[in-house]
């Protein structure tokens, strides 16, 4: 088939069973948009800047699973979008980003909208191609979906001159990949996992630490049923929630800086760390030559270069966690649950002495009641994404997870502005869902003009802002340990969020009292209508407990305690 | 126990594409990690280049290398040597006016000759283990050497 390079980008997208792109139009890919036009097979959503379109592209693929997929021009198109690159290469998500590039004859001439992209996106992607010829086009969009979504998923991006999108060639997509340097191990070593079972079996206080992995494997069902039949208590990363159900006993909590007080010394108690697709983050481990100091460690992930990184792995596994779980759970019968009954007792004890809670001690509403309050009136038929900051850690803290890819947000990069265009995408891939993004005062007015996208596409996104009038989490920062030097992180002077959201054409609610959350929210899921929620919360409230960067796990600054009434 | 900060010798074979270079550089770069020296051309007959990058760091700094080089799409295979015959070459100017009976012998104990003469300069090579290239330059400063170049070292294992 002779066809035309933006013609191949249509039929790749078509073959590969794109049904949404998130994209912005711009001089160097016109002609791919021009394609879009004329074609049915899916739908484009117009973000109103670029790097929206690429967190889009992240919720729907964090959402669905599927390899999300954004388009956009050459220079301040493709800089724009760079940053949602990074976060998805961060936080290991499926997306094929596809830029337009000046045309080669241009290449290297200082020309109109010039970047050198693939130079930039080098480091922040799993791969990257610059396309010189249209004859290559197949193969390298059939390469860059492969790429994306096996072994460790991340971003691919395919940089296309604008003479290669005009240029006639012969398509077929049917072309053979021949990766032969590109090989990514799903299996485990049986006789590693063999080994892994043996050590559990004799283990005293071994510890399940899932991680992210699970939820992009789709393994989060099997790991239920391995924490069930072990009886192992588990701790959850900031990028597993959802792995296990919030009520599932044998889950502790989520660890790490913003851990729980029994999550944060579960792992420095244990003698066994069973880690499932977790990378021992610095967020994660504190210092690390005190983490889980006295513990073997079984390490399953797919990414050998994760494995022995940081934390040394005496059962390194390299595979596909969902393999190795189905795997584990066939010799399961070697472990006897009731072996950790004592262990089992100590972290509830650790539980009841600090639980992961909140003082109810002030006239304004306390951010983390709205998280909760959330869980309670909408629990599982909610989506959740965040945006980053405290509001982020009270969610990832209170939320009542009930499932795998209920929880979008930033882990790795930790990007401002993710939540809002993430949760579009969320809404896109799933629809029957309520799409709700908690977002700060500070984090809101990064992409707020998406509030245009979502009344055109009629993606009815709830943004509840916990409003403290403050960039909440480094005013925490400076109150801790700068000495109360708010520098630059008062934000009194603020926009008329209910105005923001009318003047695009969606709704506002401005609230101070818990019987006004509660209509506004019920009202915003009724309405179906993008909304902001503009909730007044207490000023200074700090996320607890909290160790310290660099800390040890163990060493934690605590929520005060103060006499029940 | 290997020391820390040894030198070590990796050898990276890559599909000879455009910018491979550069993704095994800013690997290097991004990460932190050190490269002394790096060598590269394609092999006779295929689709890869070798190279050969002479780095150091700690047995886990080298893990992480090789483990981080290998996760690179284009790369087919890594090698981290330990036993390995090793050979660098240096090309070194000289003025014509030094004693080039003693710099032809020297050469000839490093493995090297004279390998251009003219009105005002010499030019010799020498091709021998990295250190004993360090040795080589050492000796020869008494010549007045006008100028040096070291290719870098290559590396086959045993």
């Amino acid at each position: 088939m002779q066809i035309s390079g933006a013609q191949m980008v249509i039929e790749a997208l078509i073959a590969e069973g794109v049904d949404t792109v998130f994209g912005y139009p711009g001089g160097a890919i016109m002609n791919v948009y021009d394609e879009i036009y004329k074609q049915t097979s899916f739908k484009h959503i117009l973000t109103r800047h670029e790097q929206a379109a690429v967190h889009a592209a992240e919720g729907y693929s964090k959402a669905s699973g599927k390899v999300g997929v954004a388009m956009i021009t050459s220079g301040p198109g493709f800089t724009n979008a760079v940053t949602g690159l990074a976060d998805a290469y961060m936080d290991s998500i499926p997306l094929v980003i596809i830029s337009g590039q000046v045309p080669m004859s241009l290449i290297g001439t200082d020309a109109f909208q010039e970047i050198d992209a693939v130079g930039i996106s080098r480091s922040c992607t799993k791969h990257n191609y610059l396309v010189t010829d249209a004859r290559d086009l197949a193969r390298i969009l059939k390469e860059a979906f492969y790429i994306a979504a096996s072994g460790r998923p991340g971003p691919v991006h395919v940089d296309i001159p604008k003479d290669v999108t005009a240029q006639i060639a012969e398509f077929d997509y049917s072309v053979e990949l021949d990766l032969e340097t590109y090989k990514p191990h799903t299996k485990g070593n049986p006789r590693q996992i063999k080994k892994a079972m043996e050590a559990i079996a004799k283990a005293r206080r071994p510890l399940f630490y899932l991680g992210g992995g699970i939820i992009n494997s789709n393994a989060a069902y099997e790991v239920r049923e391995l924490v069930q039949k072990t009886g192992i208590p588990a701790v959850e990363t900031f990028m597993a929630r959802g792995t296990l159900s919030h009520d599932d006993e044998l889950l502790i909590s989520m660890l790490g800086m913003h851990g729980s007080y029994a999550a944060n010394m579960a792992m420095s108690e244990t003698d066994l760390v069973i880690g499932l697709g977790a990378r021992f983050d610095d967020r994660v481990t504190g210092k690390l030559s005190e983490f889980a100091k006295n513990a073997g460690v079984i390490h399953v992930d797919i990414d050998p270069a994760s494995i022995s990184k940081l934390v040394k792995a005496d059962y390194p596994i390299v595979g596909d966690v969902k393999n190795i779980v189905n795997e584990m759970l066939e010799s399961v019968s070697l472990i006897n649950p009731s072996r950790y009954s004592s262990w089992r007792e100590t972290i509830r004890n650790f539980d009841e002495l600090h639980p992961l809670t909140y003082h109810e001690d002030s006239e304004r509403i306390k951010p983390q009641w709205v998280i909760q309050r959330v869980g309670e009136l909408l629990g599982d038929s909610a989506n959740i994404s965040t945006d980053v900051g405290q509001h982020q850690m009270w969610a990832a803290q209170f939320y009542p997870f009930s499932r795998p890819r209920q929880w979008i947000s930033s882990g790795g990069l930790g990007t401002m502005g993710f939540g809002f265009p993430a949760a579009m995408g969320v809404k896109v891939a799933s629809p029957e869902k309520i799409s709700i993004n908690f977002t700060g005062d500070g984090s809101i007015l990064m992409n707020c003009q998406e509030l245009m996208t979502a009344v055109e596409k009629k993606l009815p996104v709830i943004n509840i802002i916990l409003n403290n009038n403050y960039l909440g989490m480094v005013r925490q920062w400076q109150t801790l340990f700068y000495d109360k030097r708010h520098s630059e992180t008062d934000l009194s002077v603020q926009p008329n969020f209910v105005k923001l959201a009318e003047a695009f054409g969606g709704i506002g609610y401005r609230v101070t009292t818990k019987e006004e959350f509660d209509a506004a929210l019920k009202e915003a899921v009724e309405k179906n209508v993008v909304t902001f929620i503009d909730v007044v919360v207490e000023r200074l409230e700090n996320v607890m407990p909290m160790v310290p960067a660099g800390g040890s796990l163990f060493n934690m600054m605590l929520l005060e305690k103060k006499e029940r009434k | 126990m290997q020391e820390e900060n040894a030198r070590r010798v990796i050898s990276v074979i890559v599909v000879n594409e455009a910018s491979v270079l550069s993704r095994i550089t800013d690997l290097f770069s991004g990460r932190g990690y050190n490269i002394t020296s790096l060598t590269v051309a394609p092999i006779p007959e295929s689709r890869y280049s070798r190279l050969t990058i002479v780095t150091s760091g700690s047995i886990r700094v080298i893990e992480q290398i090789t483990k981080q080089l290998h996760k690179l799409i284009p790369v087919l295979k890594v090698y981290e040597h330990a036993d390995l015959v090793e050979k660098e070459m240096a090309l070194v100017k000289f003025p014509a006016s030094e004693n080039i009976t003693d710099i032809a012998s020297l050469c000839a104990a490093y493995n090297g000759k004279i390998v251009n003469v003219g009105e005002n300069v010499i030019i010799t090579m020498v091709a021998d283990e990295p250190k004993r290239v360090d040795n080589f330059l050492k000796i020869i400063m008494k010549y007045n050497p006008k100028e040096i170049v070291r290719s870098g070292a290559v590396a086959l294992e045993r």
